[in-house]
């Protein structure tokens, strides 16, 4: 019988083993907790509801109406010449009838005061995708993005794991509604400044996540501003851009730039996906929009890490183009969403408890800090157990987004039927009631 | 089999490894020491000794080193304090070269066009390179044998198009329902919404499945240690992530495909050493050679962390035999480094002789499995490069776990995995699949070789992949890559043939060309043989 001789453990590299993945934070622990005991309208009615997600359940009737009278978007047909080309097509460049239609959706979502040329697209698997791509493009390891907080937690996983890039935050607070100030932007570049990291970039998420709300239209100008005074990038993730409540409240950075005649465009680059707007995060379909001719070059040669399944560009070049569809999705989802918003707002406000005043997004940013023992981290994180072991809601903590003030919870509404997220309100009710009377 | 086993006497090197190293014998020092720096010893031990002796052995270094050019700045203690950044406690440890890099290029403030990344800037020479230039000629020219019957033949992909028409008619029949249906109604609820990132358990299920009747069923692999991602593309360099620190090292046998200069350098930062392989040896792996290049890199201070082999080999063809697949196991035990083995073209093999998975080899060596990865897809062997599907299929949990959290950045669409789960789990359909295929790159094969063989130009056995290796150093003017590239230039741009030269894939012997015939039809043979005919002119 042999003897097992100890093998020394063949290693891995600082990637695979470092904790930037980020995956421990409270954020994802509470996803895991959602897993492991997930709420079902019938089967398991006292299971964790999970409003930690931000995913658009609402409209899904929609694509599927579409997908039933199009055959031909889900299938080739007999002897269709498309399939042959369609199964070999891995040009980066992408199905140009997808960048087009894709286009084409970006500029009905901004009501038509924006153009979008579809040789300016980068296709890659997922906005998740498309963040890091432009992070690796546009800085080097050890430099800095500066990103107003509070922010989507994923930034930090997405934004710095395999690039080595830094994130300065911007630090907003509800004095002002957490909007981004010129005083925040200079102090967040100073304090990189400070700790020598050289700023290559400013990246904002218009809509908000988790704010739920867009940016206004002096901030934005006020960013560009920033953006051209230090010489860096200004990446807008504009995800959100297709869930707003009202169509004319979103200003898009790409109309700022058409009233200035695109000077200084060439810093400026958009992200758009769709797995918000469309409800579609398993199609894995992000985008870059860059103005700048060298970035756009480039993010297409990166994007062979991550391109989009032929398959699904073909899918949803038809559906996209299809201006009937596509105009009526637009519209009836902002108003199921406006209609959730509502109804989450209404339930919240008769349990006692404010929301930040929204108009866009999955989500609403409730305020929960008059329920704080202490204005700490701690206390919220205290909180934040509770409610999703006790009243079993699995909501996102401020202090995960980075947010200064705590108090703060991220509360996702789209991604349950109505009345999951009357049970959830119930619950929040309950739970509010119960402290009272303590 | 004998296998001879080889133990390390020294203690495990520490996960916090830094980057390079000042050569082999201060490694051999300082490795023991981390331990004890990391503070086993005390204050005393763990500080003070560790940092004198470190010192008097930089001395003495210093005073014997040959080359005075010192690529490894970040040499333990000389770590750059400003790297660190308390608002990012989880930071990795960054190498100085590429930072002293990036502030090179610093573009001063409020001048001048504001400044993309260094690491891009260096890149994309690529895209000058013939392997490029010829897929672009092609692109502007395709051939048609009816529309454009002067266009440029296209030899210089390694894609499959000849069964493609079983797989269309499959979808044909198949598509909608696999998409949407879930048995009488469609449903989007099961496509829609955010997917496991490496993939649904059933797509795995079904992968793994196929896999191992591609192999014969020779070996069986478990859906658990699959994670699926964009195409094989993006396995290689999450592999080479998880694998090597930038500034590490890869060997890899030449010649070998192109792309691996992307997939395993550009963004990871990790080097690629070429382990050539001869004529001589019919271009087959040598483990002297191996290890030579192993020593190289060592005295060059270049760590390195693997080897990656394709098996059935780009652009050559050829298969590893057994013997060798446990020669090279020994050799990365011998060395304690990662094997990754690119099977991507395992069931596109023509030949009689017998595919042999890594997979296979390890499978009774449980101690050996956690160094043993292997690449996988779907673009070759079932024609469907644009659905993008890839496989990383390992054995170590440490590295499946960073592979599933890397591969966020490059998943698979959930529509196109449940499309291909109905296809893959219709074993009827695979199986003659597989056996079509087998039987027309066969004939096709047997077509060219013939062919070229006809003008004179010989080229090695190949058992595997859509293309032959051939020889043509008898018509190059001069024996070296300029005349290689001058023949290339005069076959695309006279011949209309695009081919590729063998200097694309780093092949240490000029003359050698890469042609492709799965994008062919029997009809196209002929015309391919009488445009290379015009262009050879013999030189000897």
């Amino acid at each position: 019988m042999a003897i097992e001789i100890e093998q020394p453990r063949v290693g891995l590299s600082k990637v695979a083993v470092s904790k930037t993945h980020g995956e421990d934070s409270p954020y994802f622990a509470g996803w895991k907790a959602y897993d492991e005991n997930p709420y079902h309208e019938t089967s398991n009615q006292s299971g964790v509801i999970q409003m930690g997600l931000a995913e658009n359940q609402v409209s899904f009737d929609l694509l599927e109406k579409y997908l039933e009278e199009h055959s031909e978007a889900s299938s080739w047909g007999k002897g269709a010449p498309g399939f042959r080309e369609n199964a070999l097509f891995q040009d980066y460049h992408g199905l140009k009838s997808f960048r087009q239609a894709m286009a084409s959706f970006m500029e009905q979502i901004r009501g038509g005061r924006a153009k979008f040329d579809p040789d300016r697209i980068v296709l890659t698997a997922g906005a998740t995708a498309a963040n890091e791509l432009l992070t690796f493009i546009l800085a080097d390891p050890g430099d800095a993005l500066l990103i107003p907080t509070p922010y989507y937690p994923g930034f930090d996983r997405d934004l710095r794991w395999r690039t080595g890039v830094n994130i300065v935050p911007i630090h907003c607070d509800s004095s002002n509604n957490f909007q981004i100030t010129p005083e925040a932007m200079e102090a967040a570049y100073q304090s990189a400044d400070s700790m020598n990291l050289k700023v290559r970039g400013i990246l904002i998420t218009n809509p908000s996540n988790p704010l739920g709300a867009t940016i206004q239209r002096s901030a934005l100008e006020q960013i560009l501003d920033f953006a051209v005074n230090k010489n860096i990038h200004l990446v807008s993730d504009e995800i959100y851009s297709g869930s707003t409540f009202s169509s004319s409240e979103f200003i898009s950075i790409a109309e700022i730039l058409e009233t200035r005649g695109y000077k200084d465009a060439e810093r400026v680059h958009i992200v758009y996906s769709l797995s918000k707007d469309l409800g579609l995060p398993g199609f894995r379909v992000g985008t870059i929009y860059s103005y700048n001719d060298q970035v756009v070059t480039t993010a297409r040669r990166m994007s062979s890490f991550t391109l989009i399944s032929s398959q699904t560009q073909h899918l949803l070049a038809c559906m996209l183009s299809n201006k009937e569809f596509s105009e009526n999705y637009i519209k009836t989802n902002r108003e199921r969403l406006s209609k959730r918003y509502d109804m989450i707002i209404k339930g919240l406000k008769k349990a006692g408890i404010e929301c930040l005043k929204g108009n866009a997004g999955l989500f609403c940013w409730m305020n929960l800090s008059p329920l704080l023992e202490k204005p700490t981290r701690e206390s919220e994180l205290a909180l934040w157990k509770v409610i999703l072991n006790e009243v079993k809601l699995n909501i996102s903590p401020g202090s995960s987004c980075h947010c200064s003030e705590p108090g703060w919870f991220r509360v996702c509404f789209a991604n349950m039927s109505e009345q999951t997220l009357e049970i959830a309100l119930e619950r929040i009710h309950k739970f509010m009631e119960q402290r009272k009377r303590n | 089999m004998t296998q001879t086993r080889y133990y390390r006497t020294r203690s495990p090197e520490p996960e916090k490894e830094k980057t390079g190293g000042g050569g082999g014998t201060a490694m051999r020092v300082i490795v023991p020491l981390q331990g004890v720096v990391q503070g086993r010893g005390g204050l005393v031990l763990g500080s003070i000794i560790p940092c004198a002796l470190f010192y008097f052995l930089q001395f003495y270094l210093k005073r014997n080193r040959d080359d005075p050019d010192d690529k490894n700045e970040s040499n333990s203690t000389g770590q750059n304090p400003t790297t660190r950044s308390p608002s990012s406690e989880h930071l990795t440890e960054l190498p100085g070269l590429t930072r002293s890099l990036s502030r090179a290029l610093l573009s001063p403030r409020n001048s001048g066009p504001v400044s993309i990344s260094a690491r891009v800037s260096g890149i994309v020479k690529g895209g000058d390179s013939p392997y490029y230039m010829g897929l672009k000629r092609v692109k502007e020219d395709p051939y048609d044998e009816l529309d454009n019957p002067n266009g440029v033949i296209q030899l210089g992909l390694a894609e499959n198009k000849l069964s493609l028409d079983l797989v269309k008619d499959w979808l044909a029949e198949n598509a909608r329902e696999a998409i949407l249906g879930n048995g009488k109604e469609l449903s989007i609820s099961g496509i829609a919404p955010y997917q496991p990132f490496d993939g649904l358990m059933e797509f795995k299920v079904a992968v793994a499945g196929f896999m191992s009747q591609v192999m014969e069923n020779a070996v069986s692999f478990n859906p658990s240690q699959i994670v699926l991602t964009a195409g094989a593309t993006p396995a290689i360099e999450i592999l080479s992530f998880c694998l090597a620190d930038a500034g590490n090292a890869f060997l890899v046998p030449t010649p070998y495909y192109p792309g691996f200069d992307r997939d395993v350098k550009w963004r990871t930062g990790v080097e690629i050493i070429h382990v050539p392989c001869r004529s001589a040896d019919n271009f087959h792996l040598s483990i002297a050679a191996l290890d030579r290049s192993f020593n190289q890199a060592k005295k060059r201070g270049l760590k390195v962390r693997g080897v990656m082999i394709s098996n059935p080999s780009n652009p050559v063809g050829n298969l590893l035999n057994r013997e060798t697949l446990y020669s090279l196991l020994d050799f990365a035990r011998e060395k304690n480094i990662h094997i990754i083995s690119n099977e991507i073209l395992a069931g596109s093999t023509h030949g009689n002789e017998e595919f042999v998975s890594m997979a296979e080899i390890v499978d009774q060596e449980d101690t050996d499995r956690k160094r043993v990865h292997i690449v996988y897809g779907l673009s070759k062997d079932l024609s469907l490069p644009g659905f993008r599907v890839g496989v990383i299929y390992t054995f170590n949990e440490d590295v499946l776990a960073a592979a599933r959290k890397l591969s966020r950045f490059s998943a698979t669409s959930a529509p196109t995995q449940r499309l291909l789960i109905s296809m893959l789990s219709d074993t009827k359909f695979v199986r003659t699949f597989i056996t079509t295929n087998w039987e027309r790159l066969q004939r096709m094969y047997v077509q060219l070789v013939a062919g070229l063989e006809k003008m004179g130009i010989k080229s090695i056995k190949s058992s595997g992949g859509f293309y032959c290796w051939a020889d043509m150093s008898g018509f190059i003017s001069s024996y070296s890559e300029k005349g290689e590239v001058e023949l290339w230039d005069k076959l695309l741009n006279i011949g209309k043939v695009n081919v590729t030269p063998g200097s694309c894939c780093h092949c240490i012997e000029p003359g050698w060309f890469r042609f492709c015939f799965a994008t062919l039809t029997e009809k196209d043979i002929p015309v391919v043989m009488e445009r290379i005919q015009k262009v050879l002119k013999p030189v000897n």
